[in-house]
């Protein structure tokens, strides 16, 4: 073959076709912030990707000393437990390309597989650095295996596959041996995990477990991510036609891609039925699918970090902020206010509206009362000061479920023909849509706090494809020819 | 000499061509895209494959790369025969292709899209990758040495800080031009060139023509070349080949083939007076 390639040859002379002085002094033209905020955006640029790393996993770790606790101590354990999927779900769908609909099956057989190895079910105990690494190193086989099964299969074909396996997994646990499985009661009281004669047995301890285990993933990842490995994974997602081509064996790449995210997928679940002490087949449906796609798709797929803080913004915003009255008001008018801010120029637009919005709720409640006192009986059901301050402005009947259903019917459809008007009749019916939505958002969504926050999450995704639609950290990019 | 095999059978046998296509055909369905096709590429020979719009010349290239395999015939590389074989098999035992269309790794940097070409030829496991073991790190660092090799065949076009952008930001001239270096990270000792000057203005044409005489010179390969520009396949070729629906219908140096009748009918159509 070939030995010591000799030099190549001398550009030829003349005007140099291509060789373009401003693309090369890209770098010299950036603009950065003024002042300090400039000297910052530059020291943050040469900083590497393991300092920032650390420097993310002390941040939360110093969390629960700073007066982290109880309920907001276990939405930081599900939010940890969803960014690791989504990390492990990156390896597939952000780099490999390969659409797994199935993988919240593999989190399912962690936890089974850690709940089987060490509770009375099977009289099995194990010490944890048995059976975390017999559960990370078996659900990366069962993910080749399954895998194997499916080879053959690419997009949508392997999506849909990939669902009915997923499914597969719940019908199963549910169904299967129910004196080993548990069948719908699942497996309770599974132990801790423990070894060298410790075990950790408070949410403090697991949160910081799982802080650990995600930064050692994320670590062994990003090392992956910059290897032969990873820039095979990504060639196969950009055309596979083209990585076969240059070498690269696509299927069992792609089965590699699988199998890992696969294993990260199995220690998550295997932490996570420690942490609960049961598993049901419940815990493993698709609405944690739906979470852990909305958290790799909002932070942006192929983009590790953006990965994982996707899935701890949207976990938090989910489990943490939606979960009651109080609180899911202030993202909900946070957020209205927001975009307005952003989006309507200029300023004397923006004015108009809001004075508009504000005049418009305040005279129909004043009307409204004039005519039946109990037209306005219901109240504001958000509590504290967002209540109080929307109390003479937002008309709310005595029993609000009608009235709130039939509103919610005419703000979609309202929405609907938002988008579509020109410029200047938006603007005309901006104030009373904003009034209709806060009306519907306080006598109906707040007290259906289920669907609110699936509502809520969806509308976040919805203003994050228009805003950013590479998401919070991820790269543009270019659709490949295939 | 004495060999009695050689001297009985074999009148005059040449060095074993690189490439060699016995009979070579394909049929999609009812339809025969290639039949019967001879054809041989020697070592640091360039031989060249014209013929007009649908004549096959890219399901060629296919059927050698192992996207399709051949229904009769057979593909020879080097004396082994690669028909049936997975097209990444075939590339690391050494054939190399760019594409009509291009297909680079549009997402990946251009450095990341020639680095991805040594995967066959690199053997570190993953865990040797993520705990940086010294096979890990001698093989990053050679692919590394090697892309900026090849990038350095093309000048300044692909050098410095374009290394780290991503391969869609290029001009078109540029990706073409990271397509071939791309196929050269594969280390082959057959280049298969689809169309390397389409869409290139006359002074890239004439540069592309230099290059594939200079790959030929300085990497020792053999070059099999689809070309519609027939500036570039009369400046480059040792051979042409002429094909139309999958026929091979002349053979020889550039001018014989360019005057064969069969040739110029195939792309002008008959002469109408010879008609009468």
């Amino acid at each position: 073959m070939m030995t010591a390639p000799p030099p190549a040859a001398p550009p030829p002379a003349g005007p140099q076709i291509g060789a373009d002085e401003w693309v090369a002094r890209l770098a010299e033209r950036r603009v950065y912030l003024p002042s300090w905020l400039g000297t910052a955006q530059r020291a943050a640029e040469r900083v590497g990707w393991w300092p920032r790393l650390a420097l993310a996993g002390l941040a939360g770790a110093v969390l629960p000393l700073a007066g982290l606790g109880g309920f907001q101590l276990q939405v930081g354990i599900d939010a940890l437990v969803i960014a690791m999927l989504a990390v492990g779900l990156n390896v597939v769908v952000g780099w490999t390309g390969v659409l797994d609909l199935g993988y919240v099956a593999y989190f399912g057989i962690g936890a089974y597989g850690f709940a089987l190895l060490s509770s009375a079910q099977l009289n099995i105990h194990l010490q944890a650095y048995l059976s975390l690494p017999a559960v990370l190193v078996g659900t990366w086989l069962l993910g080749l295996a399954i895998g194997l099964t499916s080879r053959r299969l690419t997009g949508d074909y392997l999506a849909i596959v990939t669902l009915f396996f997923g499914e597969a997994f719940v019908e199963f646990t549910n169904n299967v041996a129910p004196s080993k499985l548990g069948g719908p009661n699942g497996i309770v009281a599974i132990d801790p995990v423990k070894g060298f004669g410790a075990s950790l047995n408070s949410n403090t301890s697991y949160y910081y477990l799982l802080i650990i285990v995600l930064v050692l993933t994320m670590s062994v990842l990003r090392l992956l991510e910059n290897s032969r490995t990873g820039r095979a994974w990504r060639a196969v997602r950009e055309d596979p036609l083209a990585a076969a081509a240059m070498t690269i064996p696509v299927n069992r790449v792609r089965l590699y891609a699988i199998a890992c995210g696969a294993g990260v997928a199995g220690l998550a679940g295997a932490i996570y039925a420690a942490q609960q002490v049961s598993v049901f087949p419940t815990d493993f449906d698709t609405p944690i699918l739906i979470l852990v796609y909305a958290g790799l798709v909002l932070g942006g797929a192929g983009s590790l970090a953006g990965a994982a803080a996707g899935a701890l913004v949207v976990m938090v915003i989910y489990d943490g902020l939606l979960r009651n009255a109080a609180e899911s008001g202030y993202l909900f008018y946070g957020l209205i206010l927001l975009t307005l801010l952003v989006r309507l120029r200029p300023w004397r637009r923006l004015a108009g509206v809001l004075a508009a919005t504000i005049a418009l709720g305040f005279a129909a409640h004043a009307i409204a009362r004039a005519i039946s006192a109990s037209a306005v009986a219901g109240g504001p059901q958000s509590g504290g000061w967002i209540g109080s301050a929307l109390r003479d402005w937002v008309i709310v009947p005595a029993n609000s479920k009608i009235a709130g259903n039939w509103g919610f019917v005419i703000l979609v459809c309202l929405l609907i023909a938002l988008v579509q008007v020109d410029v200047r009749t938006r603007t005309i019916l901006l104030p009373p849509v904003l009034w209709l939505a806060s009306f519907v958002w306080e006598a109906r969504l707040v007290t259906e706090p289920s669907i609110t926050r699936q509502l809520m999450i969806g509308a976040i995704l919805v203003v994050m494809m228009i805003a950013r639609p590479q998401g919070l950290l991820g790269q543009r990019r270019v659709e490949s020819p295939t | 000499m004495s060999d009695p095999s050689v001297t009985g059978t074999v009148p005059v046998e040449q060095p074993p061509p690189v490439l060699s296509l016995e009979s070579l055909s394909l049929s999609f369905g009812g339809l025969r895209a290639l039949s019967d096709l001879d054809l041989r590429v020697g070592e640091r020979e360039i031989v060249s494959v014209i013929g007009p719009n649908g004549a096959g010349k890219t399901t060629v290239f296919n059927v050698i790369t192992g996207v399709y395999e051949p229904s009769g015939g057979d593909v020879r590389f080097g004396g082994q025969s690669i028909a049936g074989k997975p097209p990444h098999a075939i590339a690391r035992l050494g054939v190399a292709r760019t594409f009509q269309s291009l297909r680079l790794f549009p997402n990946m940097s251009v450095l990341e899209n020639v680095m991805a070409a040594t995967y066959g030829a690199t053997k570190a496991t993953p865990w040797e990758s993520v705990l940086r073991l010294p096979r890990a790190r001698r093989e990053e660092r050679q692919a590394r040495e090697l892309a900026g090799d090849v990038l350095s065949f093309f000048g300044q076009r692909l050098a410095g800080y374009r290394w780290d952008q991503p391969a869609y930001s290029l001009s078109y001239a540029n990706r073409r031009r990271l397509e071939i270096a791309r196929a050269l990270a594969t280390r082959p000792r057959l280049l298969l060139l689809d169309e390397p000057a389409a869409g290139m203005n006359p002074a890239e044409t004439h540069e592309i023509t230099e290059l594939i005489g200079q790959l030929r010179n300085a990497r020792e390969l053999a070059i099999l070349v689809i070309e519609h520009d027939m500036h570039v396949v009369a400046g480059v070729s040792d051979r042409v080949v002429a094909l139309d629906h999958g026929v091979k219908i002349a053979e020889g140096s550039f001018d014989t083939v360019a005057d064969h009748p069969s040739v110029v009918e195939a792309y002008l159509g008959r002469d109408p007076e010879a008609l009468t």
